[in-house]
């Protein structure tokens, strides 16, 4: 009997590598992963402090290849986007990108995104989940083509306040000039790649969408021209403390997903996000527009906030309360911002306390020498993301 | 181009189009129809095919007819009479021993005692369960949930109704309101003939077979004429189109406007609410209130669009069931054909020898192939009334089970032809004289009855009667109770509670809900 060992890693997840894979290999130290979409994603490289610090001082990079990406085609792809969207995309320039929800029949929430419109007849959409199956169920009766492109186009979030510099340096000259939310196109050696300024961490920051062939080229490009302007590759960890500084909202964090929700009231409308700028009713039809109006008259069951919580303790999963001690909510996102020095939370709460200048207290637990300790701590609504510095929205983009 | 200005405009003069309009404009509407065809009366109208000729084109017989439509709207002194009623069905057998039925009597082919007993008890019970169909088949489907206290007390009504049938009756009403009617014969009876003529009245229509679940809510569906005063079929003086048109004449008499030839094009729908129409030619015509007495499918994906609905709701009414596996043959004689062993040709006859012979015959449909053993009902209107043919000729008009919507092989004169050939050539076994007095012929097949009488599917239910598919759920969740997720648009047709055939509840019901919907 062969008592050698043999059995090929029979234990191990099967995920995907991303193009990057290699190089985000090598420099993830902690070797800490996650699964996103089917990817093997990091989740820290060496150290939490250092990736955030490195997205708010200089710049960080994070590799966003697993994001789900849709091509949509056809004559009538406009007509069928602003079907699918709540917004209205009949407005939306060649080269511009939107941020945007879209809902069911009932105006629940699906998902949110952000749509690129790369020519007159042709976008591409970005979203936490997969929805093959809504987009496909919404193309009747327009001539539109839609195709998981996911595996086809690599994707790097440059991001932070050198990050415009460093791309400088690989000779793309006038990136300064790119606006917020606008797309341009640069070449790599003979490749193109496409780029545009946006990202989820509320700084100057560009993403990079390019074929997978070059990924690996280029990164080693990119880190050989940041090296002197701290790049530094950064995890879903410290990616997800800068987007609750800029008041970003995660899906299936801060709302689940109404496609796959179970109970009911536990959705959430547009209105109940925060996003009721995102829904344009006067336009032609979009999903979930009759159940959408008629929230709006007669009002929505929850509210969405952003808090400043007392202390320095992250308010994460707490139970927030009125000052009739009644829980009226709880918070879903939460974080201990270095750069502003608040506590921030975000919280869903039933109405109407979730209207500005409403007292509310977050209940949070901690344990302290091995005793549990609890704390009911003040918090107050405020209408504006902690971290919303001028450089993130400057053109030309400030070079450091 | 019309300035006219209308309360409600009516897409379709069918026969649930025109009983709608009546109420509508009896309870003081400014009520316009608009019709594609140059006559009234959709899949319920008599026309001619053959020079001298006319016939019921889709359906051919009244067998559901609610009284009180024919009441209210006084159809008898307009015109409505019948050549005859309560027609017998005559189960035919190839050596000339039928089976005679007509209401609970049964008699002939050797029936045995205890089958004649046993249908019996099978026709009043299933006449029971029928009642508590027939007494929602009168009022809008009560919602589920959500439902205010009518509905509510309309729920209750219906659980009292399934109730008071007692406690075996309950029970069996639980028991087989699922299952297929295969079973339920298998159980009951003995006679093969017998059993193939339910089993034929069970799968009328519809893209089942005998051993399908939801035949035997079929048949109790069917089993509601019954109780509306029909034991058997009836046939109406000058065809089916006299009872549409005696229908339309109540309804000019009410002052509703009957434009024909008036095909709509589209709803024209603003911000979610539909507030007129548009005809092929380019015409439009605005309302506050829209009905439709088209199919769901010609409805919500023609005449709205799915860009103009939301997607789930789109998806539900793309994946309604209304594929029809019903052709219609018609046929001119040079005289009455002699049916072995039988002298009254002027019967509803079957060709269902056993059930087991009809199930193989639907097997054919589910694989694209039209039935090589078709199982039929023949009708020879022409013996009761002699306005459908010259002296001494004859017209014979057929229900032939299966011919799928789909051929594989697709629909042409050629696959026509061929098909005709073995309808004519299985009715010779019964009536060997008759491929000799045909003089023509014309084969609808389902592709041909959509295209006629525009009806996605060809469907004569609209969509198929399953239990997903009836009362609340009809035809799609978002889309009961006649009104649909436009506001201002309702739906008056087949395809709405209580469903298909000639009963006209549907368009009653529908008119119903219009009237509410204004008032409130």
């Amino acid at each position: 009997m062969n008592l050698k060992r043999n059995v090929p890693d029979h234990d191990e997840r099967m995920l995907l590598n991303t193009p990057f894979h290699s190089r985000l290999q090598k420099a993830c130290e902690l070797n800490e992963w996650e699964e996103w979409k089917g990817y093997k994603a990091p989740v820290i490289f060496t150290d939490l402090a250092q990736e955030y610090f490195a997205m708010r001082n200089s710049c960080g990079v994070f590799d966003l290849t697993p994001m789900t990406k849709y091509k949509i085609e056809g004559p009538d792809a406009t007509a069928y986007l602003d079907k699918l969207m709540t917004r209205n995309m009949t407005k939306q320039r060649v080269g511009q990108v939107l941020y945007v929800i879209w809902c069911d029949d009932e105006g629940q929430v699906l998902d949110d995104g952000t749509i690129f419109r790369l020519t007159d007849k042709r976008y591409r959409l970005c979203s936490a989940g997969r929805h093959m199956d809504w987009l496909q169920c919404t193309a009747p009766g327009f001539d539109v083509e839609i195709i998981d492109e996911t595996a086809e186009v690599a994707a790097l979030a440059v991001q932070g306040p050198t990050s415009c510099n460093i791309l400088q340096g690989l000779g793309w000259d006038g990136l300064e000039n790119l606006k917020p939310f606008n797309i341009t196109h640069f070449q790599f050696g003979e490749t193109p790649i496409t780029v545009s300024r946006t990202g989820f961490t509320g700084d100057l920051g560009y993403e990079l969408w390019m074929p997978p062939h070059c990924a690996e080229a280029f990164w080693d490009k990119l880190m050989e021209a940041g090296k002197d302007r701290g790049i530094m590759p950064i995890g879903s960890r410290a990616l997800d403390m800068v987007r609750i500084e800029a008041g970003f909202l995660q899906a299936g964090v801060d709302f689940v997903h109404a496609e796959t929700t179970v109970r009911s009231g536990r959705t959430r409308s547009p209105f109940e996000l925060g996003f009721g700028w995102l829904v344009h009713f006067d336009k032609a039809h979009f999903n979930g527009r009759k159940a959408l109006y008629q929230e709006k008259t007669q009002g929505s069951p929850h509210q969405f906030v952003k808090l400043d919580v007392a202390g320095n303790r992250p308010a994460e999963h707490a139970f927030i309360y009125n000052k009739h001690k009644k829980a009226v909510g709880s918070v879903t996102s939460a974080v201990w911002s270095p750069i502003t020095k608040t506590n921030i939370a975000f919280a869903s709460l039933e109405t109407p306390w979730g209207e500005a200048g409403t007292e509310l207290y977050a209940e949070i637990y901690f344990l302290r020498e091995l005793k549990w300790t609890r704390e009911m701590v003040k918090c107050s609504i405020v209408e504006e993301a902690a971290y919303n510095p001028v450089h993130r929205r400057a053109v030309p983009a400030r070079c450091l | 181009m019309a300035t006219d200005t209308f309360d409600v405009i009516v897409i379709g003069a069918g026969h649930n189009g025109l009983v709608c309009s009546n109420y509508l404009s009896r309870a003081g509407l400014k009520v316009l129809v608009l019709e594609a065809a140059a006559q009234a009366g959709g899949a319920c109208i008599t026309r001619s095919f053959s020079e001298g000729f006319a016939v019921s084109a889709c359906a051919h017989s009244v067998s559901q007819l609610h009284p009180d439509i024919v009441g209210d709207l006084g159809l008898e002194s307009l015109g409505l009479q019948y050549a005859v009623k309560n027609l017998k069905t005559i189960a035919l057998s190839e050596d000339g021993n039928h089976l005679s039925i007509l209401g609970e009597r049964v008699e002939g082919a050797q029936l045995s005692d205890s089958d004649r007993q046993a249908y019996g008890i099978f026709y009043n019970r299933t006449k029971r369960f029928a009642a508590v169909l027939a007494n929602l088949a009168g009022k809008c489907p009560p919602r589920l949930v959500e439902g205010g206290l009518t509905e509510k007390l309309s729920l209750f009504k219906l659980g009292l109704d399934i109730r008071m049938l007692g406690k075996t009756e309950m029970r069996e009403f639980m028991r087989i309101a699922t299952i297929n009617i295969f079973d339920v014969l298998e159980e009951q009876f003995e006679n093969p003939l017998l059993k193939g003529a339910i089993s034929f009245d069970a799968v009328l229509g519809a893209h089942m077979g005998p051993r399908s679940p939801n035949t035997v809510l079929a048949y109790i569906h069917r089993q509601m004429g019954s109780l509306f005063g029909f034991a058997g079929p009836a046939l109406p003086q000058g065809g089916m189109g006299t009872v549409t048109q005696a229908i339309a004449r109540a309804a000019v008499a009410n002052k509703v406007d009957i434009r024909y030839n008036c095909p709509v094009k589209e709803i024209t729908i603003d911000h979610g609410r539909a507030v007129g129409v548009v005809l092929q030619d380019g015409s439009t015509y605005s309302a506050a209130q829209i009905v439709s007495n088209a199919d769901p499918g010609t409805t919500f994906k023609g005449l709205v669009g799915y860009p103009k609905l939301d997607s789930g709701f789109a998806r539900r009414v793309e994946n309604i069931r209304t594929k029809s596996d019903c052709a219609k043959l018609h046929l001119t004689l040079d005289g009455l054909p002699e049916f072995t062993g039988s002298s009254d040709a002027g019967q509803r006859m079957l060709i269902a020898p056993d059930a087991a012979y009809v199930e193989r015959a639907f097997n054919h449909s589910k694989y694209g192939e039209y039935s090589s053993a078709p199982a039929m009902e023949i009708l020879i209107p022409s013996v009761h009334d002699a306005s459908l043919a010259p002296q001494g000729k004859h017209v014979m008009s057929i229900i032939v089970q299966y011919a799928p919507f789909m051929l594989r092989t697709g629909w042409d004169t050629q696959s026509k032809q061929a098909f005709t050939n073995i309808i004519v050539q299985r009715l010779a076994r019964y009536a060997p004289n008759l491929p000799g007095l045909i003089i023509d012929s014309e084969l609808l097949t389902p592709q041909d009855i959509e295209q006629e009488f525009r009806i996605t599917g060809g469907h004569w239910h609209h969509c198929e009667l399953a239990l997903d598919q009836i009362a609340m759920m009809r035809p799609v969740y978002g889309a009961t109770r006649y009104s649909t997720p436009i506001e201002g648009l309702y739906l008056c047709g087949a395809g709405c509670h209580p469903g298909g055939n000639v009963m006209g509840m549907a368009g009653k019901n529908s008119a119903a809900a219009i009237i509410k919907g204004r008032s409130t």
